[in-house]
């Protein structure tokens, strides 16, 4: 056990329960209504509201998986880098209209637009579901993030005590996110970025030092990639193009079309706040890209394992003193579960507006969603605690990486939705559908790996298959659309006017 | 589209975004190798000049159109 590392640690996390719970009386509001516990009242500035969208990108996951996967596959790692930066112009030219149509409308949840503007409960339903199921094994997988740092730690044991520790961090966690709703993960996610940007930096300075220069490590850890089993390279050739920029467009879109990222947007006090977050945001996608390359500090750094989870933790073990590896730790630990409350809100009010209250109890009072909203945010992250302990890791691997396919197609509902109501409600939840189905088939037949290979006549394109599913998506929403108009079927009616979709301040000029 | 009537002018300043999709999301344009700057081969510099411009981009759209 590795106590002086340890102690470090429990004393940040400590610092973060204490701010979780204070969260609560932080901006006071009513938190027996949805509006104030699941989006904390939409009265975040740009400052928090930074805070808040880093803490709901950068998880933990993150920084444990992205190196891990630039140690095993090199420089594919790095399609996260043009993913978060094509995702702020996303970012900035279409999430103020989707907060001025659900501030307008009192909307919580993307869910709860689309059955406003298409009229429609079967869509309305199949989004609130898929936000769900994107965001369960999101959530389950941040555990790892804890799992693994405590076990670098050398906290182990038998049986039950071998799982107590990450037990009770995700208690504390429960607890404080049921008292303070979305306030909890707003506040701690300020701690929570500056011990990740002090790690980071600290780590810039010490490592390449320690290990001899930038050009010394590339080369190095290219050196490592060429002769592995399975040979990749920190150089991108011809033959991995369409896989890198596929899975840097398909993410981007797919990230902003999560339950938790909408939750952040829609927690903002305003257009300005959302569109001053794209100009600052990318300074995380700095840190995003030094992070990647702790994958190739690995390799360098002479680290073998074959967990690729493992891969940051022992960076740190090695090149940092004991105590500063605590330090490191934490930030790990407290970046899981800052991402984890988001998410276990999102996907709280996803259950409570869009199944409990639109098939349970359509008589529910404010405070009865208030009060629902709290219970499944526990039975959430309860949920993802068996998942991660109970069944094997590959599951939750594999269920993220579906996660991420089945949110994009939501996009034509929920993205499009905000531009146009040309399409025809049914023939999005047939496309919505087809794109399950497609992206689901073609994950799993290539053995739950992103990309797959479409013969296209004598050309195999490899692309990320989230987007093959939306371009098959939008096929059949399209044709579909043309149908069941020329067929005059009923298409409901619009209980958005076009001037909510503007800056409400600007009285619909959106100047 | 609902809302052309309503569309100002200025919002035509949103076409600046096109570039940074242009410019990271073609790998032809960076997957090389040389130049190196401070150890960094091309790919990897040429990504971090995006994250910074992408940002410096949106300030200037911001700035224009509020």
């Amino acid at each position: 056990m590795n106590w002086s590392a340890f102690i470090v640690f429990v004393i940040l996390f400590a610092l973060v329960t204490v701010v979780g719970f204070w969260a609560a009386r932080w901006r006071k509001g009513d938190l027996t209504l949805l509006e104030e516990w699941g989006l904390a009242g939409r009265r975040f500035g740009s400052f928090i509201t930074w805070f808040l969208i880093g803490g709901d990108l950068y998880t933990a996951y993150t920084f444990i998986a992205v190196p891990g996967l630039v140690y095993g596959a090199g420089v594919t790692g790095f399609f996260a880098v043009p993913y978060t930066i094509v995702v702020f112009p996303i970012l900035f030219v279409v999430m103020p209209r989707l907060w001025s149509v659900c501030q307008a409308n009192g909307y919580v949840t993307p869910a709860d637009f689309v059955r406003g503007r298409f009229d429609s409960r079967g869509l309305s339903l199949a989004i609130a579901i898929t936000g769900i199921l994107a965001t369960l094994p999101y959530i389950a997988l941040q555990l790892l993030g804890i799992q693994v740092v405590l076990e670098a730690m050398g906290v182990t044991g038998a049986g039950i005590m071998h799982d107590l520790p990450l037990i009770i961090a995700f208690g504390i966690l429960a607890a404080y996110t049921y008292t303070s709703g979305l306030r909890a993960p707003a506040t701690t996610a300020v701690i929570k970025d500056t011990l990740i940007y002090i790690t980071v930096i600290v780590a810039l300075i010490v490592i390449p030092a320690r290990l001899g220069g930038f050009g010394h490590i590339f080369a190095v850890a290219n050196t490592h990639l060429l002769a592995a089993p399975k040979p990749a390279s920190i150089f991108l050739g011809p033959k991995g193009y369409w896989a890198f920029a596929t899975l840097a467009l398909g993410s981007a879109f797919a990230l902003l079309m999560y339950p938790h990222a909408i939750t952040g947007v829609l927690a903002s006090k305003g257009q300005k706040a959302i569109k001053r977050n794209a100009v600052f945001l990318p300074l995380y996608s700095i840190l995003l890209l030094f992070i990647a390359m702790f994958g190739y500090f690995a390799l360098a750094a002479g680290i073998h394992t074959k967990v690729s989870s493992l891969v940051v933790p022992l960076l740190l073990l090695k090149e940092f003193p004991s105590w500063f590896a605590g330090f490191a730790f934490a930030a790990i630990a407290i970046g899981a579960l800052v991402p984890a409350s988001i998410m276990s809100i999102a996907a709280s009010n996803l259950w409570t507006r869009n199944i409990y209250k639109e098939y349970v109890k359509p008589t529910a009072t404010t405070a009865d969603e208030s009060r629902v909203a709290k219970l499944v945010s526990l039975v959430v992250k309860l949920g993802a605690v068996v998942f991660i302990l109970a069944l094997p890791l590959t599951y939750a691997i594999n269920l993220q990486l579906l996660g991420g396919i089945w949110i994009l197609q939501t996009l034509p509902a929920v993205m499009l939705g905000l531009y146009t109501r040309w399409f025809h409600r049914s023939a999005l939840l047939i496309g919505w559908l087809v794109g399950m189905v497609i992206g689901t088939v073609m994950a799993a037949s290539q053995g739950f790996v992103s990309i797959f290979p479409l013969q296209l006549g004598g050309l195999v394109l490899p692309v990320y298959a989230a987007v093959w599913a939306t371009l098959a998506n939008l096929l059949v929403s399209v044709v579909l659309t043309w149908i069941f108009n020329a067929a005059k079927m009923a298409r409901g009616v619009d209980a958005t006017t076009p001037a909510q979709y503007q800056d409400a301040r600007a009285g619909g000029i959106g100047a | 589209m609902d809302d052309k009537s309503s569309r100002p002018r200025s919002k035509q300043w949103y076409w600046l975004f096109l570039l940074p999709f242009i410019g990271t999301l073609w790998p032809p344009f960076y997957a090389h190798e040389y130049p190196i700057v401070a150890g960094f081969p091309f790919l990897y510099w040429y990504l971090l000049v995006w994250v910074v411009l992408v940002g410096i981009i949106s300030a200037i759209v911001f700035a224009i159109t509020g």
